[in-house]
Order: structure tokens, then C-alpha cells, then sequence
């Protein structure tokens, strides 16, 4: 018989430090969230949505910033991805926010990261998006993905 | 199809000596931008890529691939290719360019 494993663990929360240009932590942090996810039993779209998420929000820290923390917050409505990084902040976030643009340095971009996508990958997968920051000291992302709609039928 | 008969139908040269060619492959996608690649390619797929440092395999990790292809005989770094191993995913590389090898993984997979 199906239950809601939530019902039991009210909530979850996963912690990830991210490091400068520590690229690998921030697919591992991603793929760990998918596995618990998986575990948990929900369902293939909301966990692909919310890895990417992960992934980009990861990536932007660890492109952007000096140091950072992705946290992820599971209980029965809604998952919810933060990451707080002290960094040089985002002056424009109108323009972030755009398709391909990106001031990722060069070496980044060679290597296929800072495309330009991240934040935009992000908006398109979350339900709510809020981003504070301020120019040199740091951005706070959130991002919410809600559960409602059929978050635990795994089928 | 699974990954060791595209490994034999397309003579791919296998440079992760542990890992599992048992995989059934999905699909396949031919990206070098990551966040493409995150947030378009389906799971147990085949993913050609030039990209060759570490953080591939995260990706890979993630989308659950059944196995990297490098094209044109791309040099793979040892450490990659031992990480690979440890997180068993195959890592396959063929003299072909992209474009080519694509092409016939694309009619090997229909067939």
C-alpha cells in the first residue's frame, strides 16, 4: 500500500557546502537530493525539476561566489532549494535572468558551464522564485517547487 | 539496445575497463554545454560529448547515463577515467567526429 513517507518525518532538510569552483560537490549535492527523493518515493518529474535546480543554483555559487551553502527543505507541500553565498551579488538581475547571458569567466564557459542558463533553468523548473542580493556581499536564491499536484504518486 | 552491443555493432573502444556495458540504452543526446545537457537529456541515454574534465561525470551521475562517448580519439585523463570506474559509468571513445558517430548511433538504436 502506498503511504506518504512525510506523513511520519514532518520534514527533511539536506545541507551542502559549496566551496569555490568545486564543481564536483555541486553535482554530488544534486545527485544525493535525487537519491533521497527517490526514496522517498516521489514522483519522476518533480525529482528531474528539482535536480535541476539543484545543479544550476550549485553551479552558480560555486561559478560565482567564494563560499556558499545549498540547503533543501522536503516536507509534505513543498521542496525548497536555497543557497546562501557570500560573492560579488548580482547588479542586474533583469539581465541574469535572460537566456545567455553570463559573466562567467572564460575558463568556466570552456570547460561547458556558465552558458548562461542557470538561473533561467531554474525559474522554468520552480513554482516560486526569489532572489535577494546585494553587489559584493551575496546572494540568497529560493526557490520553491510545490507538492500538490501529485508530488507523491510515483506510478 | 544494450551498451556492449553498441560497443561491438560501432567497434567503440571501451576505455573504462570496470564498468557495466550490461545497461540498456534509452536514447541518445550530443551536447558540450552542461546546463543543456542537465536539463535536456532523458536518463539511460547515451551522451556524446567533447568534454572530458571531471565535473562530467556529475552530470552523468545525475542524468543517470548509460554511457559517455568521445569523439574524434580525444585524450581522457586517467583520473577521469578512474572515477568513472568507481562510479561505474562506461566511458566509450571512437575515432569518428561527432557529427558521424551521432549519425550512427542514431540508426543503430532505430534499427
Amino acid at each position: 500500500m502506498p503511504v506518504d513517507p512525510l506523513q511520519y518525518t514532518p520534514k527533511i532538510t539536506l545541507e551542502f557546502k559549496i566551496g569555490e569552483k568545486d564543481f564536483y560537490m555541486a553535482g554530488e549535492s544534486a545527485s544525493r537530493t535525487k537519491r533521497t527523493l527517490q526514496q522517498l518515493g516521489l514522483n519522476q518529474e518533480v525529482i528531474k525539476r528539482v535536480a535541476i535546480i539543484i545543479y544550476e543554483a550549485a553551479m552558480n555559487v560555486t561559478i560565482h561566489a567564494t563560499k556558499g551553502v545549498l540547503k533543501i527543505l522536503i516536507d509534505p507541500n513543498e521542496i525548497d532549494v536555497i543557497t546562501e553565498d557570500e560573492g560579488p551579488g548580482i547588479p542586474d538581475i533583469d539581465l541574469a535572468m535572460q537566456e545567455g547571458y553570463s559573466t562567467a569567466p572564460y575558463e568556466v564557459r570552456e570547460m561547458g558551464f556558465g552558458a548562461g542558463m542557470g538561473l533561467p533553468n531554474i525559474k522554468q523548473n520552480s513554482d516560486e522564485l526569489h532572489i535577494e542580493t546585494k553587489v559584493g556581499v551575496g546572494t540568497t536564491v529560493k526557490a520553491k517547487v510545490y507538492l500538490k499536484e501529485g508530488g507523491f504518486t510515483s506510478a | 539496445m544494450k551498451v556492449r552491443e553498441l560497443v561491438s555493432t560501432l567497434n567503440l573502444e571501451v576505455l573504462t575497463k570496470k564498468s557495466d556495458l550490461e545497461r540498456e540504452i534509452k536514447g541518445g543526446y550530443v551536447s558540450d554545454l552542461l546546463s543543456d545537457v542537465i536539463a535536456n537529456m532523458g536518463e539511460s541515454y547515451v551522451w556524446v560529448t567533447i568534454q572530458r574534465h571531471i565535473n562530467i561525470l556529475g552530470v552523468a551521475k545525475l542524468k543517470d547515463v548509460a554511457a559517455i562517448v568521445i569523439p574524434r580519439n580525444l585524450t581522457v585523463g586517467e583520473e577521469v577515467i578512474e572515477r568513472a570506474e568507481e562510479e561505474n559509468i562506461p566511458i566509450l571513445r571512437t575515432e569518428k567526429g561527432a557529427f558521424e558517430i551521432v549519425g550512427l548511433i542514431f540508426n543503430a538504436l532505430k534499427g
